[in-house]
């Protein structure tokens, strides 16, 4: 019963990573019908971003700054800021000029960015792995009758729920996100409300990556592991995160990434681990099967 | 008559292989309605659209002495024309007044919108008892009064209208025409498109015919009443 409790902390934990990053998936969905495959290989230009701003800063001042809060909340703003302007970019001047263009068109465009994101990360940042430094040490919180409740899960966690309710306040209750709502339901006549599509369009791009970005961060420091192809499997179960609670959904994102992050968790623990990564394709399969809507989407003809 | 606002000359548009507009011309004067009516596929809803800025377009459209060529929609509203399109387009999944508010989405003026938004439940007062529902549950009738209040939210000088009268039971088409008369009484100028010769005839102050793509009368509402063409093609018996 312990460890089960202990899973399902740890499950949850990983599960609001991925809720972050499932989230840029169904943000872009829901406002261009756009699967972004590169979406993923922004979440690694993050944790990238994130380590030589540690490494850097770690040169920098050296014994002055020790890891904690402020070290954590310097990188995190850093990756953030990195995603979001590389997000931006990819929108920009890879998927904007093919605005008009059969959706095919953009999201053969989309994989090639994401390869091409891959390769180049190799090139600059090297193929082999890199430990991601310390930002936060980890430490028990309470531990009693089996259960560890660490520091890590909690940041994680509290980070997670930050994030989620500051977007569900942008969304439901700013200006912003009401134009973001009528742009993902109806572009041209959102356009005749006066509202600028492309730059909501951007103003999306930009939200979801930073998620991302926050999302490679927590990542970094739990699994202290990155490398250039990183983005490929953690990016693909977000996705399938987001097509499990209904893609497009809000909610759902934050609900398949949960669901996700719990499976992985349990199946390791109780099966084994070489069917960690078979999980999200078995996953896939269930729902395309069953629903293809997802768990809170509405089923809608021809959208990718 | 008073100064023309809006001067629409040889507008011609081409979807593809298919030339929807061949020289489409003419103007609407400061405080008129102007209806264009015709048949299915007309020609129309392209018009307005084209005027919209959502189409590219040979020809020329003229706003308050300003070319409208090139604009993109959504600085239109800021010029003073509000296009409520063709079958209403509101946003089902955002409430009632989420969608008023979004008409009123360039406007920074809070007391303003305020007001405009109390104007609109006077004119629909059945919008007001249902301002927290989702759209997409809306009566089609409501729905419509919906997209006029949200096109009024951006206080036009041009109110563009397209079949406000599509699919609607007959007393509603009776409600909403009497409504836009009202708005144009209270300084409102009126482009109406409708199918619904006979109603639009009755209150607009001139029209136009369309016919595949081009315009092939134009006169007061009274006279095309009268016309027996337009009696023969769109008033039916
Ligand atoms: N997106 C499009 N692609 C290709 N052809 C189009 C498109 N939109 C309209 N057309 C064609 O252009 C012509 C004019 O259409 P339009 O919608 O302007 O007619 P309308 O007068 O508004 O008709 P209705 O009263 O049925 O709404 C029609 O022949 C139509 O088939
Ligand atoms: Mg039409």
């Amino acid at each position: 019963m312990e460890d089960f409790i202990q899973h399902l902390i740890n499950g949850v934990s990983l599960g609001s990573i991925y809720a972050l990053i499932a989230l840029g998936y169904t943000m872009v969905y829901g406002i261009l019908q756009l699967i972004n495959f590169a979406h993923s290989e922004v979440y690694m230009l993050g944790a990238f971003a994130a380590y030589y701003t540690a490494i850097g800063l770690g040169r920098a001042l050296g014994a002055d700054l020790e890891p904690g809060i402020v070290f954590f909340g310097i990188v995190l703003i850093v990756a953030m800021a990195a995603c979001g302007v590389a997000g931006l970019t990819i929108e920009r001047f890879a998927y904007r000029p093919l605005r008009q263009a059969p959706k095919l068109n953009t999201l053969i465009t989309a994989i090639g960015v994401s390869l091409f994101l891959q390769y180049t990360g190799q090139v600059i940042f090297g193929a082999d792995p890199k430990s991601f430094p310390t930002v936060l040490e980890d430490r028990s919180l309470v531990s009693s009758g089996g259960i560890d409740l660490r520091l890590f899960d909690v940041t994680i966690l509290l980070t997670g729920v930050a994030f989620m309710s500051g977007l569900h306040y942008l969304i439901h209750r700013t200006k912003t996100g009401k134009a973001m709502r009528a742009v993902s339901t109806n572009r041209q006549v959102a356009s005749l409300m006066g509202i600028n599509t492309d730059k909501i369009i951007s103003m999306t791009f930009l939200i979801g990556s930073s998620l991302a970005g926050v999302g490679s961060v927590l990542v970094g420091m739990k699994y202290p592991q990155i490398d250039p192809l990183m983005g490929l499997f953690f990016g693909l179960k977000a996705f399938v995160a987001a097509v499990l609670g209904g893609i497009g959904n809000l909610a759902g994102a934050v609900l398949g990434g949960i669901i996700m992050g719990l499976s992985e968790e349990m199946v390791v623990a109780y099966l084994s681990s070489t069917y960690r990564d078979a999980l999200a394709f078995g996953l896939l399969i269930v729902i395309l099967v069953f629903r293809p809507a997802g768990l809170l989407g509405k089923w809608q003809t021809e959208k990718v | 008559m008073s100064e023309t606002i809006l001067d629409v000359k040889d507008l011609n548009v081409k979807y593809g292989a298919i030339h929807a507009l061949k020289g489409v011309s003419f103007t609407v004067a400061k405080g008129e309605v102007v209806s264009l009516i015709g048949a299915n596929g007309a020609g129309k809803t392209t018009t307005l659209r084209a005027i919209s800025g959502m189409l590219p377009y040979a020809g020329s459209v003229s706003f308050r002495g300003e070319s409208l060529k090139g604009v993109p929609a959504h600085d239109l509203i800021g010029r003073g024309i509000c296009h409520s399109p063709e079958g209403r387009g509101v946003f089902p999944n955002l409430t009632v007044m989420e969608n008023i508010e979004l008409g009123a989405y360039t406007r920074k003026d809070r007391d303003g919108i305020a007001a405009d938004i109390e104007h609109c439940f006077r004119l629909f007062p059945r919008l007001e008892e249902r301002v927290k529902q989702a759209a997409g549950t809306l009566s089609g009738g409501e729905q419509q009064m919906l997209a006029m209040s949200r096109a009024l939210m951006g206080r036009p000088r041009l109110l563009m209208l397209d079949e406000p009268s599509l699919g609607l039971a007959p007393l509603i088409v009776a409600q909403i025409f009497e409504i836009v008369k009202k708005i144009n009484s209270e300084g409102t100028t009126v482009l109406l498109v409708e199918q619904n010769a006979r109603m639009a005839l009755k209150i607009s102050h001139r029209a136009y015919v369309v016919e595949t793509g081009k315009i092939t009368l134009s006169g007061t509402g009274q006279d095309l009443l009268n016309d027996h063409r337009v009696i023969e093609s769109y008033l039916g018996a």
